[in-house]
C-alpha cells in the first residue's frame, strides 16, 4: 500500500479522532472536566407592539454557581436579540457568529436584518453539528414583516410561538405563562408577566437564580433592561468589617465603595460599534 | 417497573379542610388507555388518599389500608385513625418496600381533617415524606408547584381553592402528555369526604398566533 499523506480532517464538522481515547479514559475512571452550563430560565413573549425577552443571570459549573450575574440576552442585530440556554460557550459562540454574518449581510443588501434570516442561519448551523453544539435559544425581534419569536433546539428544530420558555426552569416559567398569557398585552403588562415567569424559574428551579434581565424590542426601538429586578440582594454584611492578623497595626481605615470606581458602559451601545 | 400509570395529583389546604384534584386517566405505556380511573379514595372517616404512578400498586395500597381500618374498627374504642397516623403507616410501608428493592411505584398524597386540625402530606415511592400546605406529585411538581407557591393563601375559600386547583390542572392539561381532560375534585372537611363527579376543563386554543403562526415568517413552522 502506498504511504498516504497525513490525513487532513475534512472541512467543517468535527473530527472524531479523540473520541476513542476519551472513552478509554472514562472507563479508567477519569472524569471529564465539567463545562460551564447556563442551567437557566429564558422566556420570550409577543405583545401588542413587539417582543419582550427575559432571562435569569446565573451560570453554573456542575453544582457550583460560577457567575452570579452573567448576561444571557445576546445581541444579534439592532432589532434582534437572542437568549441562550445550554452550554455557555456554545450559545455565545453561535450567537456571535450569526451576529457577524448578519452584519455582513446587512452591508451586502443595505436593508434591516430579518428575524427569519437569523433563524435559518442558526438552525442550519446547529443541524450540521447534529446536536453536539448544545445551544437552546429563544430568538426574538421586530423587522419589516412584524414581531417574531422563535425557539431553536440544539438539534436544529425550530418553533414559532407567541410565548416560549427554554432551559431547566422552563416548566416553572411555562406554568406562569400558560395561566396568565392573553392576546393584546400592553408593554407594562408584558414586562410584568415576563418578570413573574423568570422569578418563578429563579425561585423554583435550582439551576436558575440571581437577577432578572429584560429586553423589550419594538419597531425601530429597543430597550435592554439589565438587572431589571434584583430579588436576591446581599442582605447580610458582616458588621466587624475586615480584620487583619494580630501583628499588623491598623493605621488608617478608608472605605471606598467600588461603584464609584467602575464606569458602567451601556451594554447595548458598546456592542453596536 | 410501572406500566399502567396515572399522572399528577395536586392538593391544597383551604379554610375548612383539604382540596385535592386529579385527572381520571391511566396510560398504558404511551397510550391513554383508561379514562375513568378514580385515583382518589376516602380512607376511614378522616382521610383522603390520592395516588399517581402504577395503578396496580395503588390498588394494593388500598387493600393494606382497608385491612388497617378494619382492625382499627374492630377495637371499637371510639377512636379512629386520623390522617397523620395513616400517613406514617404509609411512609413505613413505602420505605420498607424500597429497602427490599421492590418498591410500590407510587407518589401518594394524603389529606384529612381530624378534631379540627387539617393535615396534608405526601409520600414518594422511595419513602420521602413531608407535610406542607400544598403538595403535588409527578409533573405537578414542576408545573403546579410554582403556581401554588405564588398564589396559595392561608384562608382560601372553597371557590377560590377550586379555581386555584383548576388553574393548575389546566396548565397540566396543556403541557403534560399523559393528562386527560376529565378531572375530579375531592374535598374533605370535618364533616366528611365528598368526591365530585368527573367534569372537563375549558381550554383555549384560539390564540391568533397558534392559528396562523407563520404569518410574517413564511417558511418556518
Amino acid at each position: 500500500m502506498s504511504k498516504l499523506d497525513f490525513d487532513v480532517p475534512a472541512k467543517g464538522g468535527f473530527s472524531f479522532d479523540l473520541c476513542k481515547r476519551n472513552d478509554m479514559l472514562m472507563k479508567k475512571g477519569v472524569q471529564p472536566p465539567s463545562y460551564r452550563k447556563t442551567g437557566t430560565t429564558i422566556v420570550g413573549l409577543i405583545f401588542q407592539d413587539g417582543v419582550i425577552l427575559g432571562a435569569d443571570t446565573r451560570a453554573t459549573e456542575g453544582p457550583i454557581v460560577c457567575d452570579k450575574n452573567c448576561e444571557k440576552i445576546h445581541y444579534m442585530a439592532p432589532n434582534i436579540y437572542c437568549c441562550g440556554a445550554g452550554t455557555a460557550a456554545d450559545t455565545e459562540a453561535v450567537t456571535d457568529m450569526v451576529s457577524s454574518q448578519l452584519q455582513l449581510h446587512r452591508y451586502h443588501t443595505g436593508r434591516e436584518s430579518r428575524v427569519i434570516t437569523a433563524l435559518t442561519l442558526l438552525k442550519s448551523h446547529l443541524f450540521n453539528y447534529q446536536g453536539y453544539v448544545q445551544a437552546a435559544l429563544v430568538l426574538g425581534g421586530v423587522d419589516v414583516t412584524g414581531p417574531h419569536l422563535h425557539t431553536i433546539y440544539p438539534h436544529g428544530s425550530t418553533d414559532t410561538l407567541p410565548f416560549a420558555t427554554m432551559g431547566s426552569g422552563s416548566l416553572a416559567a411555562m406554568a406562569v405563562f400558560e395561566s396568565k398569557y392573553h392576546e393584546g398585552l400592553t408593554r407594562d403588562e408584558g414586562i410584568k408577566l415576563v418578570t413573574e415567569a423568570i422569578c418563578s424559574g429563579i425561585f423554583n428551579d435550582l439551576g436558575s437564580g440571581s437577577n432578572v434581565d429584560v429586553c423589550v424590542i419594538t419597531k425601530g426601538h429597543k430597550e435592554y433592561l439589565r438587572n431589571h429586578l434584583l430579588p436576591n440582594p446581599r442582605s447580610y454584611v458582616s458588621a466587624k468589617g475586615f480584620s487583619f492578623s494580630k501583628k499588623t497595626e491598623v493605621l488608617l481605615t478608608k472605605v471606598t465603595p467600588l461603584k464609584e470606581k467602575v464606569e458602567i458602559i451601556q451594554a447595548g451601545e458598546a456592542m453596536e460599534e | 417497573y410501572p406500566y399502567v400509570t396515572g399522572t399528577s395529583v395536586v392538593g391544597v389546604k383551604y379554610k375548612d379542610g383539604i382540596l385535592m384534584a386529579s385527572d381520571m386517566g391511566a396510560s398504558y405505556g404511551s397510550t391513554l388507555r383508561y379514562k375513568s380511573v378514580e385515583r382518589m379514595k376516602p380512607i376511614g372517616k378522616h382521610s383522603l388518599l390520592g395516588a399517581s404512578g402504577e395503578i396496580s400498586d395503588f390498588q394494593e395500597i388500598l387493600r393494606y389500608l382497608d385491612e388497617l381500618i378494619l382492625y382499627d374498627n374492630m377495637w371499637d374504642d371510639g377512636n379512629s385513625l386520623g390522617p397523620k397516623e395513616v400517613h406514617s403507616y404509609l411512609t413505613r410501608v413505602m420505605y420498607n418496600r424500597r429497602n427490599k428493592f421492590n418498591p410500590l411505584w407510587n407518589s401518594l398524597v394524603l389529606g384529612g381533617v381530624k378534631n379540627g386540625k387539617k393535615y396534608l402530606g405526601t409520600v414518594s415511592m422511595i419513602g420521602v415524606h413531608f407535610e406542607d400546605n400544598h403538595v403535588a406529585t409527578g409533573f405537578g411538581n414542576h408545573l403546579a408547584r410554582p403556581i401554588l407557591r405564588e398564589e396559595w393563601r392561608e384562608d382560601l375559600s372553597y371557590e377560590d381553592g377550586v379555581k386555584l386547583l383548576e388553574k393548575c390542572m389546566r396548565v397540566l392539561l396543556y403541557r403534560d402528555r399523559s393528562a386527560v381532560n376529565k378531572i375530579q375534585i375531592a374535598k374533605i372537611t370535618e364533616e366528611g369526604v365528598s368526591i365530585s363527579k368527573p367534569y372537563s376543563l375549558r381550554t383555549f386554543w384560539e390564540f391568533n398566533a397558534f392559528r396562523n403562526p407563520t404569518v410574517g415568517a413564511e417558511g418556518s413552522w
